[in-house]
């Protein structure tokens, strides 16, 4: 009770800001809402399955040009574009679980990075299609979802408000499921779990395909509301960053892929603002957490002031 | 220039990037073998020795001075750096494998955005301390029917023979003393097993120091010998970060032998590869491989079955 509590006002008063921020602040605001989807998304594999993978930007990029490849070459509309992003994800989830998940350990690291790799250098090399580095826009006639035009400030950050409050209580919901209980067995001891006659690997499956498609529905998310797209959203550091916000914010948490996102968004804007090696921020704060908080916020406040958190 | 020419220097072109990648991967091999920590960072420790050898043969005016200095300083700086984060970072992180691989990611930006600011983010050449062309013979159709020929073109230069022959010397006294020192045999105790080794007395904190920093050295002397023919970067680590894993998956994992034989292949294939597929779609396949290996061939091509 306390936990539906806790999110459901987290969700409202992030509704509320819509009309408390300036200008400024609601658009950071709203770009922060997507990416924490897709720490959310990350979550799912990392916090909750133990499925450490280095390569959630292929389903983030598969989110984004699944939705932006046939908007602009095939004229498709927003609303089954998105739907053709979350297949996209989840489709990829699909293929590279089958495969990704005979490894485990450091072998699905790295195995994960090569697909997130060979993913990127195919966007590179479509070129043709994708206007690699340099991406395209989505250009704004084709941005209305329900009549409403996603670039209007107000309207952009209501559905970013909308994608991060249906991710948010999706996961809430799997976390407090018997599925999401197996998930957390697996990562916590696999053989138990699988002695206990829970079919692991399907259930690291699963959690994959709906962390892929989470993150795909960030992406797609990002490309509707903010217009652009690029390579660079595909390459090794869109896997790096969700790790980190999840670890700043509390892996294993609800609330902490948005913490984490929150407080890294804040502070790597803050340091671009100073340096052109902004990078160096994510890199100290990734040493430092696993030297000193492997849990993150959330995890600390679970610790030591509410032991209820999910 | 014919066929035949072409070839000889796609394969001298091979042999130097096999050469480089050879020493940079038997780092990475070392580390793995003796420490079970797979060290995502190693790639900027090899742009640091570059950058390092860029920095050191701009103050020193004369370019072989400055390289002898370079190839002594920057293995020994970037070597104590590694030794240093290994006894802060990954000993407090009790070298748990998720862990050390997402502190090492951290430690790669610092060490990249850190040159950035420092260094700049311009690519900066090195004169090579010698660089004599010696033009090579072809067989081919003379005045007096069929003799040796000097194709305009065909030549190699002695820095790149010299980056060879480096290599050899560097791998073969590092295998010779993995085999036959007191410090190989400890190294090899602690690899096959850690605390029974710290229990005959064995400093393995030590070691393990040793090991990554002496990993780390191996790229960075590397990147020394690479820099009068790429010039320093701070962002080519990356690359060289991605061949070196292809190298030492290829030739399974913590297997010095293996990690060289696939070195030759990976160097010598990928001018050749180039050739026939875009540069690009070549990395794809490169990279898929890498993924297929480990997912059916986990002990790599070359590996066998390990204990």
């Amino acid at each position: 009770m306390k936990n539906l509590t806790l999110h459901l006002g987290l969700i409202g008063v992030l509704f509320a800001l819509n009309w408390l921020l300036p200008a400024y602040q609601q658009g950071n605001i709203a770009r922060v809402m997507v990416l924490a989807t897709y720490a959310m998304g990350y979550n799912i594999a990392f916090g909750y399955t133990g499925l450490l993978s280095l390569g959630h930007a292929m389903f983030f990029a598969a989110g984004m040009y699944g939705l932006a490849l046939p908007m602009v070459h095939l004229g498709v509309p927003a609303g089954p574009a998105f739907l053709l992003a979350l297949l996209s994800g989840g489709g990829l989830a699909l293929v590279v679980g089958l495969l990704a998940l005979r490894t485990k350990g450091v072998a699905f690291m790295i195995v994960t990075l090569m697909f997130a790799q060979a993913v990127y250098l195919t966007i590179v090399l479509a070129t043709k299609w994708t206007r690699g580095d340099e991406g395209f826009v989505l250009p704004q006639v084709a941005r209305h979802l329900f009549g409403l035009d996603l670039s209007a400030p107000s309207i952009r950050y209501g559905a970013a408000w909308v994608l991060f409050s249906t991710g948010l209580l999706l996961t809430l919901w799997l976390v407090r499921h018997r599925t999401g209980r197996v998930l957390v067995a697996i990562r916590e001891n696999e053989d138990r779990a699988s002695l206990l006659g829970y079919n692991a690997h399907t259930h690291k499956l699963g959690a994959l395909i709906m962390s892929g498609t989470l993150s795909a529905a960030a992406g797609a998310g990002y490309a509707l509301l903010f217009g652009n797209t690029g390579s660079g959203f595909a390459t090794v550091q869109y896997s790096i960053l969700p790790l980190l916000w999840v670890l700043l914010g509390g892996a294993g948490t609800v609330i902490g892929p948005f913490l984490g996102t929150l407080f890294m968004f804040y502070l790597i804007d803050w340091a671009a603002d100073v340096t052109d090696a902004y990078m160096l921020i994510a890199g100290a704060a990734l040493v430092l957490l696993t030297l000193y908080a492997p849990s993150g916020i959330a995890g600390y406040l679970r610790k030591r002031v509410w032991g209820w958190l999910a | 220039m014919q066929f035949g020419p072409h070839l000889i220097l796609a394969l001298i072109e091979g042999a130097v990037l096999s050469a480089a990648l050879a020493l940079m991967a038997s780092g990475l091999s070392l580390v793995f073998g003796v420490m079970r920590v797979v060290n995502v960072a190693h790639g900027e420790f090899y742009m640091l020795g570059a950058v390092i050898a860029a920095l050191v043969s701009g103050l020193i005016g004369t370019p072989a001075l400055g390289f002898i200095a370079a190839l002594i300083l920057a293995p020994l700086t970037v070597g104590l750096l590694a030794a240093v984060a290994d006894m802060t970072i990954l000993k407090r992180l009790n070298y748990d494998p998720d862990r050390t691989i997402v502190a090492t990611i951290g430690l790669l930006y610092v060490l990249q955005q850190g040159t950035l600011m420092t260094f700049g983010a311009v690519a900066r050449p090195v004169e090579p301390p010698f660089n004599l062309r010696i033009a090579l013979p072809w067989v081919g159709p003379t005045d007096t029917g069929w003799g040796l020929i000097w194709p305009w073109g065909l030549s190699v230069t002695t820095y790149k023979l010299f980056v060879i022959l480096a290599a050899i010397v560097v791998i073969a006294a590092i295998r010779y003393a993995m085999k036959h020192s007191r410090v190989g045999l400890i190294m090899r105790a602690t690899q096959l097993d850690r605390e029974t080794a710290q229990a005959f007395g064995i400093p393995v904190g030590r070691v393990y120091a040793g090991v990554f920093g002496l990993g780390a050295g191996l790229a960075a002397m590397a990147g020394v010998l690479v820099v009068p023919i790429q010039q320093a970067h701070y962002l080519m680590g990356g690359d060289a970060l991605l061949l070196s894993f292809i190298v030492v998956i290829i030739g399974g994992l913590g297997s010095l032998g293996g990690t060289i034989i696939a070195a030759i292949i990976i160097g010598m294939s990928d001018g050749i590869l180039s050739v026939f597929f875009s540069p690009i779609l070549a990395k794809i396949i490169a990279t898929l491989l890498v993924a297929f290996v480990l997912i059916f061939r986990p002990d790599g091509l070359f590996g066998g079955k390990r204990a």
